[in-house]
Formats: structure tokens, sequence, C-alpha cells
């Protein structure tokens, strides 16, 4: 890349819920991904730096920012892709508590995972034969749709109605009831239909679609809270579930 | 909003689109045939068909409406959950009073 400036100017965000953007020059490089701008911040302009990583290639989530205003996935974000004028301004996830600089404290998006009931549980023992599952089943194409999601809280930050309403259990929750809902083996389905029919629950998504727009994963959770929607109201129609 | 109030919302919006098209309808027919008040008094009074058409429309309103008006004040205002309920059930109540006063008043 011929026209490549030599050094990217870069805003990062300082402080807890009060701070301030502050700049640094940091060099650029091919294939540089928004993560490495900010490890070389911390690696060699400022050591208080904090900020959260671990896997560096799109597994473990940990590295959500909020780059140039949009949510994203920093490690397999590139520079390239981003960088306005050599401009990067890089800052914590919206919607979440900062905790301080680019980390935010995610103990209420994983919460609300808790709250949709967005663990398995099981319906059969050690001793029982193994379910067979079907790959060309519809419950299982529905769940394999939904079933990569990686807990970056992009989402969560994306989503408008979460925003507003701070009871929402927001997009990825929802979209991990979802997949369970699909699930065949599992046995706890009259209580997370009831969790998710609650206030507060997939029917007080709007459909914005934020959370498919932005999802680093190319997910649409829209669609799994659209599955939940019509899921409760049959379940609620039929006297399976209690408002 | 949780599934309850959901599948109200929901049903009253299908109840109500054949009405609102019907509605629309008989006002384009209304206007293009120059018809006076007296000549609609003259076809509404006395009829089941117009009380019930126009009773079910208030009815479906008044409990759309007023669901709507409770995500709204819910969502954007500093009501909490319940007292957005008082409000909107307050509302859908004066809906409801409103219109079917109106009802009566060009069927009975």
């Amino acid at each position: 890349m011929s026209d490549m400036p030599s050094e990217l100017t870069v805003s990062l965000w300082r402080g807890a819920e009060q701070g301030r953007y502050e700049t640094y020059r940091v060099p650029r490089r091919d294939s540089q991904t928004v993560l490495d701008v900010v490890t070389f911040v911390q690696r060699h302009l400022d050591p208080t730096l904090s900020y959260r990583f671990a896997c560096r290639v799109g597994v473990c989530g940990s590295c959500a920012m909020t780059v140039n205003g949009r949510p994203r996935w920093t490690c397999r974000t590139h520079v390239s892709k981003v960088a306005k004028g050599g401009r990067l301004e890089i800052g914590p996830l919206e919607n979440l508590p900062v905790i301080k600089d680019l980390a935010t404290d995610m103990r209420e998006f994983f919460e609300k995972w808790q709250q949709a009931k967005g663990v398995f549980a099981p319906s059969k023992t050690r001793h029982d034969a193994i379910e067979q599952i079907r790959p060309d089943s519809a419950e299982r194409l529905a769940a394999d749709a939904a079933i990569e999601c990686i807990n970056c809280g992009v989402c969560y930050a994306a989503c408008d109605t979460v925003r507003w309403n701070s009871d929402y259990l927001g997009p990825a929750a929802l979209n991990r009831a979802w997949t369970l809902v699909n699930d065949e083996r599992d046995g706890a389905n009259v209580a997370r239909l009831e969790a998710v029919a609650a206030s507060g629950g997939c029917h007080a998504c709007h459909s914005h679609q934020a959370c498919q727009e932005h999802c680093p994963q190319a997910l649409n959770p829209t669609a799994s809270i659209a599955g939940l929607k019509r899921r409760t109201m049959a379940a609620y129609l039929r006297g399976e579930i209690k408002a | 909003m949780n599934v309850r109030l959901y599948v109200w919302q929901r049903l009253t919006a299908a109840l109500m689109l054949p009405l609102v098209l019907l509605h629309i309808a008989v006002i384009f027919y209304a206007s293009r045939k120059g018809m006076t008040a007296a000549d609609i008094l003259a076809r509404t009074r006395g009829s089941i068909v117009w009380a019930s058409f126009y009773g079910v429309f208030v009815v479906a309103v008044a409990i759309h409406a007023a669901i709507g008006v409770r995500n709204v004040l819910a969502e954007w205002s500093p009501l909490a959950d319940r007292g957005a309920g008082i409000f909107a059930i307050a509302f859908g109540i004066a809906l409801l009073i409103l219109g079917l006063r109106a009802v009566a008043a060009v069927t009975l």
C-alpha cells in the first residue's frame, strides 16, 4: 500500500464514566488490526492503559470496543477498513458501565443470559440413550443459525432498546435462549419461555436490527427474537406459560 | 411489554385491519355521494350492523391504543411500568367512553 500513511492519529478513551479522549501517534503497519493499535499504545506509549483481550483471533469475544462510533471486534477489524484519513477514535462499548479506559463491566450482560435461562438444562441422565438429532430437522437448523455467538457484547452495545430500557434482556441473551428453545434435549423450556415472555423480554424488541447489522459473526438475533415472539405467543395461547 | 399485552395488541391490530379499510371506504363513499349528515343518520339510526361495526372498532381501538401508549410511556417517560399501566388504563377507558358515546349518538 504505497499511499498508506506512516502514522495513525489515535484517540483513546481514558478514565471511567467520567473521562476524555487522549490522542496518541501509532506507526502504521501492513495488516494492522485495531487491537494491534491499542496494544501498541499500551506496550510502548502508556502502560497504564486498560483494555481486554485474550485470543486475538475472533473466538473469545473479549476485545469488543467502539471504533469510530461503531461497536466492533477489534482483533478482526483491520485498520485499513475503518481508519478515515489515518484517524481512529476508540472507546469502550456503549450501554455498559465503564470500569476504566476501554474495559467495560460486563456483569449485567452475562446476568441477563442467566435471566433468559441461557443455560442448557439436561432432560436425561448418562444412563439414557443418546438423543438422536437429525442435522436437517427444522429445530436443529434454527439452532445452527444462531449458535455461533461469541458473547462479545457488540449487539448489546448497538441496541437502541437496551439503551432506553435497562430491563431489556438484549439480543445476545435472547438469541441464546432461542438456540435452547430449539434444542430437543433441553428440559427447561416452559421456564425459559416464561422468562423471555416477561416484561423486558423478547416483546420489548422493536426490530431495529442493529444487532444483526453489527454482529461480527453475521448472526441475526432479530430473527431469533422474532422466533421467540412466535413461540411464546403460541405457548401463551395454548395455556402452557403464564404472563 | 409482556406476552399478554403483546397478544392483545396484535389481536386487536388484526381485528382493526379490515375495519379500518371498510371505515375509509365508507368515508369515500359518503363524500363521493355528497351525503348530508341527515342522509347518514337516516342509514345508521337503528342499525344493528353499524352499531356492531363501530362498537367493535371502538373497543379494539381502546385496547390497542392504550397498550401502545403504555409502551411509549414506559420506555420514554420517567413513569415505571406500574405508573404507565395506570395512565394507559385511564386513557383506554376515556377512549372507550368517548367512542361508545359517539356510536350511540349515530345509531340510537
